[in-house]
């Protein structure tokens, strides 16, 4: 097992190594009018950190994703248990909920700003909306696929009612539930940097978009790179909670 | 008609049906969204005059173009990785990983790079479906059953013709799974992208719409882009059902 | 009643269908005694109704006609005393090996140093002990299946119920498995209730052996193989083993060509 982790972390270190210098070959090729390299985007990175109008945008995002997230999981698990014990009403909503992935959802925006203003809850909904989907799939088909014969052997050893979902029922589903939250993490992510790449005024993604007119490559590929540390590296870390929770 | 086709019928309609009355009764006003049956009456007419025929073209033809492209590129890598297990292993946290990145967050980057045009549209479009098709070609290639190649050997096929007559055929379902998965993404990168800042495109008159307080253009606008997406991840899924069935799977 | 452990009379067990409402006679009417400490095991062919005899004895279900008893006592829910092991791998995933058999414990009113101590007693008696932390994901099939058993037994019940526990594993893992159940018996001394469809086994095994009919299946013979309570798997070595497998299959094999004309298979 030590040298499975051990190889993993050399072809993780490999890969890291190798984006690093694509990106700074692709900087020598393409030259200052459209990149930076990457030497230079941390520097700018921190330079960025130390100025108070960078805070206050990256707040704005981190509260809207972080509302976003809740309500999509509380929600997701609430749709996904509902429909996981209801065996006609999962089975007919569930491939409908599939299909919801393919819409370009950010043609769904206006209407949402239409309904709930410029401000920030329209960002949190559209956050929401995404990350809604995986995590009621997931726990959905994490209380449908629960072994019977686990069931059984809770009537066995005489558990009562409470203690069979107390100590099967929920246990069995976690991992499973555990994935969808990580997906749902992750689309939630996306779909509140998306949101604010259009009709904002406040945040990460609006600061990207704003940019562009002001032709800042420096912050754009700034923003963009944490942008994409972030999510990469905490969307590894709940894959390795993941592993963990699914037991080899 | 089954009982599940029934209930399915019954949640859309019933969710249709609500929408109209509360249009109708005045809690969702007009302003944020017209009644449903205003939205399809206006579609019709948009669709029989033939408005925005232009955008929808392009906007289609720029998504099959990144599918095209994401669909190609991504088997013949998978092809070539599969081959190469310390390639593959050192990509792999990078496809693990991949669909929790925000890919848009480059679009401004790459209108930095390439200008405000098709490019970065197909790009993204281009980037979000790829390691789809990548990763989905690996596990069909995963899974084709040793025993299969070896009755390939034992009959005498050249690599060529086992890759075609062999491994192809079984690889199928595969194909169409990455086929619906590359689809959609080309569908949501280029669409997204022509949202998020173009000149043209379907994704482009719904925010020019929305910016200009255009219901009449922007709900039918939306309403045609939820049908196509909605329609081509409904027959390539039943297609693969299809598919599947026949080998016994779900 | 008379002095066994385990009674049936007149007991059948009928299922309303699904879909057209035809009711199912899984069983009976079928006559049972099972005497206290035996090795008594039921073989005839799938779908013969095996599995439901089994759940109507550990009260996992009701007897539509007729009357159950264990130990002089109707048998209303799963009655104290009885273990059960499944057919199927039953492990508790998140839990490792340890925790997995601790649970057997979890309806006794005992103390956690005493549960490690039983649990661990248990994971000897089953040969677990290098495997305590492992997870079920990382064992193999018949591991598993020994964590079940060794869950089932640290409760030290008096009557084990085994519903084809080795019908996942192959030949001679069933072989070895047949002379660790042996062993526990005699170590532990409790009855030892076993379904199972390989007829060898059966007659390795048990004191008595019952043959059911297809479905609705009924008791058609009783096997005495009068084995001493000291045999493991060589028995098969004795000159009365072929004899007694042989009348198994002279009884069953007309009631497999029954169920094989109804499904074009021997099992249902």
């Amino acid at each position: 097992m030590h040298e499975e982790e051990s190889a993993t972390l050399r072809n993780t270190a490999i890969l890291i190594a190798g984006i690093f210098l694509f990106w700074e070959l692709a900087y020598l090729v393409v030259g200052e009018v459209a990149l930076r390299s990457p030497w230079q985007t941390i520097q700018f990175l921190g330079k960025l950190m130390q100025t108070d109008i960078f805070w206050v945008h990256l707040s704005d995002s981190l509260k809207a994703f972080a509302a976003a997230l809740v309500i999509a999981v509380a929600l997701g698990l609430l749709i996904g248990f509902s429909l996981g014990l209801h065996r006609l009403s999962g089975d007919a909503i569930e491939p409908m909920l599939v299909s919801l992935y393919s819409i370009p959802k950010i043609t769904l925006y206006p209407i949402i700003l239409l309904a709930f203003g410029l401000g920030i809850s329209a960002k949190i909904a559209f956050g929401a909306i995404h990350g809604i989907i995986p995590v009621a799939l997931f726990t959905l088909s994490a209380v449908r696929t629960i072994k019977p014969i686990l069931i059984k052997t809770g009537r066995v050893l005489k558990l009562s009612p409470t203690a069979t979902v107390r100590e099967i029922l929920f246990p069995a589903a976690v991992p499973e539930i555990f994935t969808g939250i990580r997906v749902g993490f992750s689309l939630t992510l996306i779909g509140t940097v998306l949101g604010e790449m259009f009709a904002a005024q406040h945040g990460l993604g609006y600061l990207l978009m704003n940019a562009i007119s002001l032709y800042n490559v420096d912050l754009i590929m700034a923003v963009t790179f944490l942008l994409v540390v972030f999510a990469a590296s905490v969307n590894t870390l709940l894959l390795a909670i993941d592993r963990r929770l699914h037991h080899g | 008609m089954s009982r599940l086709r029934l209930y399915q019928l019954a949640v859309i309609a019933g969710f249709i049906l609500i929408l109209e009355a509360l249009c109708l009764a005045g809690v969702i006003d007009k302003i944020t969204m017209p009644p449903p049956h205003i939205i399809v009456r206006d579609f019709v007419s948009m669709v029989l005059a033939g408005r925005y025929f232009d955008d929808i073209g392009k906007s289609l033809s720029n998504v099959l173009v990144a599918f095209a492209s994401a669909y190609v590129l991504g088997i013949a890598t998978g092809c070539i990785l599969h081959g190469y297990k310390t390639a593959r292993d050192i990509l792999d946290p990078l496809f693990a990983t991949y669909y929790a990145i925000p890919i848009f967050a480059f679009y401004p980057l790459f209108i930095i790079m390439f200008g405000l045009g098709d490019g970065p549209q197909l790009l993204i479009g281009l980037l979000l479906a790829v390691v789809a098709v990548i990763v989905t070609t690996l596990n069909g290639l995963d899974r084709v059953p040793p025993v299969l190649m070896k009755t390939a050997r034992v009959s005498g096929l050249n690599p060529l013709q086992t890759a075609l007559r062999v491994t192809l055929p079984f690889c199928a379902p595969y194909l169409l799974t990455a086929a619906k998965l590359a689809l959609a993404y080309a569908f949501i990168g280029v669409i997204g992208s022509e949202f998020i800042m173009a000149r043209s495109g379907m994704g482009y008159e719904i925010s020019y719409a929305y910016t200009n307080f255009d219901n009449a253009t922007m709900y039918p606008l939306i309403l045609m882009i939820l049908i196509l997406s909605i329609a081509a991840n409904s027959l390539l899924s039943h297609w693969e059902r299809v598919l599947l069935a026949r080998r016994g799977q779900k | 009643m008379s002095a066994g452990q385990v009674t049936l009379r007149g007991v059948t067990k009928a299922f309303p269908a699904g879909s057209g409402g035809q009711v199912v006679h899984a069983l009976g009417p079928i006559d049972i005694e099972i005497r206290k400490g035996e090795f008594f095991a039921v073989v005839g062919p799938s779908g013969c109704g095996k599995s439901t005899l089994l759940e109507l004895i550990a009260g996992l279900t009701a007897p539509t006609q007729g009357q159950i008893e264990f130990e002089g006592r109707p048998i209303q829910n799963i009655p104290d005393g009885v273990g059960v092991v499944f057919q199927e791998d039953a492990c508790f995933p998140w839990l490792n090996v340890q925790e997995n058999i601790e649970f057997g414990l979890r309806q006794k009113s005992i103390g956690p140093e005493e549960k490690a101590r039983r649990a661990a007693a248990a994971i000897d008696m089953m040969g677990l002990r290098d495997f305590a932390r492992s997870y079920p994901a990382q064992l193999s099939g018949g591991m598993r299946q020994r964590v079940c058993i060794a869950r089932t037994i640290v409760a030290q019940p008096r009557l084990i119920l085994l519903d084809e526990p080795f019908g996942a594993l192959d030949q001679q893992t069933r072989l070895l498995m047949g002379d660790e159940i042996l062993r526990l018996w005699r170590e532990i001394g409790a009855t030892i209730f076993l379904i199972t469809h390989a007829l060898d086994e059966a007659v390795m095994l048990a004191d008595r052996i019952v043959v059911m009919s297809a479905r609705p299946g009924q008791a058609i013979d009783l096997v005495e193989t009068g084995w001493p309570r000291e045999r493991d798997s060589r028995i098969v070595e004795h000159e009365n083993f072929g004899s007694l497998t042989s009348r198994l299959w002279k009884s069953l094999r007309e009631e497999s060509l029954k169920t094989m004309g109804r499904t074009g298979s021997a099992h249902e």
